[in-house]
């Protein structure tokens, strides 16, 4: 039953690099503008040329 | 002057207005103005046509194009802008109001193709902000927006920045609720085999869990769960006791006590209560928490003034920054400028548009020598004024040195929460003790643990949690009505007013659909011909006249003449046409006090005249019945003239006010609070900034969210204007749903009493109890919220 020590420890640690991960997110900015990435994403580089007139 | 015959719209390709010429066209396009197509030049010409492909017509009309950037050279105001800056890069964030739709965000990150220095540019859609990073020995600010500029996004700059000083506010609110949620969740793991029974086997884990547990609760107890003891000790120094002590108390108690168990293998400990009670208490705060990311509540007169105003001195213009303007000094205006400080006017034909100060949109005729106003925008040509104040002492701007402003005070009214904690904080501490005494002669261990389990169960988690998960469920339904509350506390102050103010223009009018009838009767022939005389002219009356008679053929239209602010004479073939005020048509002429009218004369003879009234808002006579409980009072800076159409709404003639400065009205509403009056300040213009802040809730209307309004605890949408006896009824609902749930959460705070004055309190229990009246709070405020909205129709 030891080895309830070593994945304990394991998920602990896992836990906190997740924890870690959303400190460094949060730390950049990531979280700060939540809208204009999902608008930017559809925008093409160069979409094609058409005119609407 | 031009001279076109359009009979069908044409639509800018840009800004999507009507065009009423033909003159700019370009590669089959056709525009409304110049400005409109020299944007649409600038990107053809950087291939960026594309901008024109994601929306119809995302550009905003520009009526103007010269452009006015001087004071950007001045180092001192580049400095205050800039967010950062070294030897070769510089950083800003400017402000830009029409950035509105994809086609925005599209363009303004590709800048570097129009400019190369340009390195990086990022748009945060909802707060209306570019971040710009450039080389700045390549490019200076100036230069920078002046490109903005021309490609029809002007940037709004001011020195008193607020949205920007808002948005940049950061704790680290999100990150200790991160760490208690990471916690409560590894805690609850860890103790689950305690609860379900653990074997003579595994005996030698449950040392080890108990541990691992008061590891995990370090940093739940001492970096999430710090501010609750940082406030508590802070209201105990100043003799308060506020909901923070028996949630700091708690916090401790709980904290202590699993460490002396788990030390003394007594128990299993508390920790999972611990952290759960640390973890909902900051999620009620986050939901608290609500930011409007383009509306700011703390706008005084210095955001919506220019930075600087080009002074003349020796025949030179300079720019100068208003806090260095003096008595005395030359200035120039151009059109669409505002009137930074009292002055005098000495050249150029004024016609001001008082609309930010006092709601009304017809702009006002000044004469020479005439003293004008802080606040108001010249809309013709350029004018030269003496500054006979400074900017701070000017007659709107010496109302920020009242003391209205200084004081500083978040919450006017003590919530309803504040009032309780207190005494239940007393009672809990008797409770506590009580049991404490009673189990003492028993045993030192009872009475220590009884002492101690009625300080957890009772800990206010669930009253805590009522305020904050109603409030913000009432937010956000006022939210969805178009009226922004600044925080949560407005809403109970919302539902105690008992007397109501309103400013009469822009606020119970409106300040955009000016009704504007026809006196007289006009063939369709005479029709064309004013429509055509006045499609000319770029007044505001000439504009609602085009616009009220509709699509007429125009007419080619010789010798005309505009006498600004007075009248235009043009003919049309052999017809002589006149429009304009009464003293420009016939001299000496005494206009009807309080009304606006344009005159009509076709070959000398007299044909009717436009008279312009401000319409009241929608439902106005309706909204006002149904407020009929509260005192309501109107004050105005106008004349009365319009006392007899309003006397229906509001009663008696006591009720309204007329000819008041803005001081006055600060002073009105004084006055209704020392007669014990819980004064609400509906107002819209600078010139109501004052008894605003004076009132216990001031409200600022606006017909436009993005637009400027003043220093406020409310903004409303004008178009939800009718809505205001729903808000205040519903705000009163929201106040019983509190009640109620604090009446919940004392039912399970018995329930755990009974139980704690035992001293038989199991870890299990307080970790059924907290959990489960959480979820009861949190379940029935917002379920009851929605159903109080459904019923005032607000859903």
């Amino acid at each position: 039953m030891s080895i309830i020590y070593f994945l304990i420890g394991c998920s602990v640690l896992l836990a906190l690099l997740f924890l870690l991960a959303f400190f460094w997110a949060q730390r950049s900015g990531q979280n700060d503008d939540l809208y204009t990435p999902s608008v930017r994403i559809l925008l093409d580089d160069e979409p094609e040329p058409h005119d609407k007139k | 002057m031009t001279e076109s015959t359009v009979t069908e719209t044409t639509i800018c390709y840009h800004c999507g207005d009507e065009c009423l010429s033909t003159a700019y066209a370009e590669a089959e396009k056709h525009f409304c103005c110049q400005g409109c197509k020299s944007v649409y030049s600038i990107l053809s010409a950087n291939n960026l046509c594309s901008y024109y492909n994601f929306n119809e017509h995302p550009g905003l009309t520009r009526a103007r194009t010269d452009k006015r950037f001087d004071y950007l050279d001045n180092a001192g105001i580049v400095k205050e802008l800039i967010d950062y800056a070294d030897d070769n890069v510089t950083i800003v964030t400017l402000y830009i109001p029409h950035i509105h739709c994809s086609s925005c965000i599209w363009l303004l990150e590709k800048l570097n193709k129009f400019n190369p220095a340009i390195l990086h540019s990022r748009i945060d859609f909802l707060k209306k902000q570019l971040h710009i990073k450039y080389d700045s020995q390549q490019l200076s600010l100036k230069q920078l927006v002046e490109l903005l500029f021309d490609i029809g996004y002007e940037p709004a700059i001011n020195l008193q920045d607020v949205i920007k000083k808002q948005n940049t506010i950061k704790d680290n609110l999100v990150q200790r609720i991160a760490v208690a949620g990471f916690c409560f969740g590894n805690v609850m793991l860890l103790s689950f085999p305690e609860y379900l029974g653990l074997s003579s086997l595994e005996q030698s884990f449950k040392h080890f869990f108990g541990w691992l547990n008061i590891l995990f609760s370090l940093p739940v107890v001492f970096y999430s769960g710090r501010e609750y003891f940082v406030s508590a000790w802070q209201n105990l120094r100043n003799k308060v006791l506020n909901i923070d002590f028996p949630l700091a108390l708690g916090i401790a108690v709980l904290f202590i006590r699993t460490v002396v168990e788990i030390a003394n293998n007594a128990g299993a400990g508390f920790a999972d209560t611990l952290c759960g009670l640390v973890f909902f208490l900051l999620v009620g705060k986050f939901v608290q928490r609500k930011t409007y990311h383009h509306i700011s509540f703390e706008r005084d007169y210095r955001s919506f003034f220019p930075v600087a105003v080009q002074v003349i001195a020796n025949g030179v213009e300079t720019p100068v920054p208003l806090a260095d303007l003096k008595i005395g000094q030359r200035i120039v205006l151009r059109h669409n400028e505002i009137i930074p400080a009292d002055a005098i006017l000495l050249k150029g034909d004024a016609l001001i548009d008082f609309s930010f100060v006092t709601g009304e949109s017809i702009p006002v005729d000044k004469t020479l020598g005439e003293i004008i106003y802080a606040g108001g925008r010249q809309t013709s040509e350029a004018i030269e004024l003496e500054v006979v104040k400074p900017v701070s002492q000017s007659y709107l701007t010496q109302l920020w040195n009242n003391e209205a402003f200084t004081r500083q005070q978040d919450n006017r009214m003590q919530t309803f929460n504040e009032r309780v904690s207190k005494y239940f904080t007393y009672v809990l501490l008797a409770i506590a003790l009580g049991s404490l005494v009673f189990w003492l002669p028993t045993s030192l261990n009872r009475g220590l643990a009884a002492f101690t389990a009625v300080l957890i169960v009772a800990c206010p988690c669930a009253l805590a949690l009522s305020t904050p998960f109603t409030m913000s469920a009432a937010l956000s339904i006022f939210d969805k009505n178009l009226f922004y509350l600044k925080n949560t506390a407005v809403v109970e102050q919302l539902a105690k007013i008992d007397t109501i103010v309103f400013d009469k223009t822009g606020t119970i009018t409106t300040a955009t659909d000016n009704n504007i009838s026809l006196n007289g009767a006009l063939t369709g022939h005479q029709k064309q011909l004013v429509y055509s005389v006045c499609s000319n002219s770029n007044h505001p009356l000439s504009r609602m006249i085009c616009q009220y008679l509709g699509n007429i053929e125009k007419l080619p239209v010789n010798h005309y003449k505009e006498m600004p602010g007075k009248g235009i004479t043009a003919f049309i073939g052999d017809d002589e046409v006149k429009a304009g005020s009464g003293q420009f048509m016939f001299g000496m002429f005494n206009e009807e006090k309080g009304s606006t009218k344009v005159h009509l004369m076709v070959n000398g003879a007299y044909l009717g005249n436009f008279s312009f009234k401000q319409n009241y808002r929608d439902g106005l006579q309706k909204t006002a019945a149904e407020l009929a409980a509260y005192q309501m009072f109107l004050i105005s800076g106008d004349s009365d003239h319009e006392k007899e159409a309003l006397q229906p709404v509001f009663g008696s003639e006591e009720q309204m006010n007329f000819n008041q400065s803005p001081q006055n009205k600060l002073g009105f509403v004084q006055l209704l609070q020392h007669l014990k009056g819980k004064v609400m300040m509906i107002g819209d213009g600078l010139n109501d900034a004052g008894a605003l802040k004076q009132s216990d809730l001031g409200i600022a209307v606006t017909d436009n969210i993005n637009n400027f309004s003043p220093g406020c605890d409310a903004i409303l949408d004008g178009r939800s204007f009718n809505k205001l006896p729903a808000f205040l009824r519903f705000a009163k609902s929201t106040v019983t749903i509190i009640h109620c749930s604090f009446a919940i959460s004392l039912t399970y705070n018995l329930i755990g009493l009974s139980y704690a004055v035992t001293g038989n309190l199991s870890p299990l229990t307080a970790a059924i109890l907290m959990p489960l009246s959480t979820a009861t709070i949190i379940s029935f405020t917002t379920i009851a919220t929605h159903f109080a909205a459904k019923r005032r129709k607000l859903a």
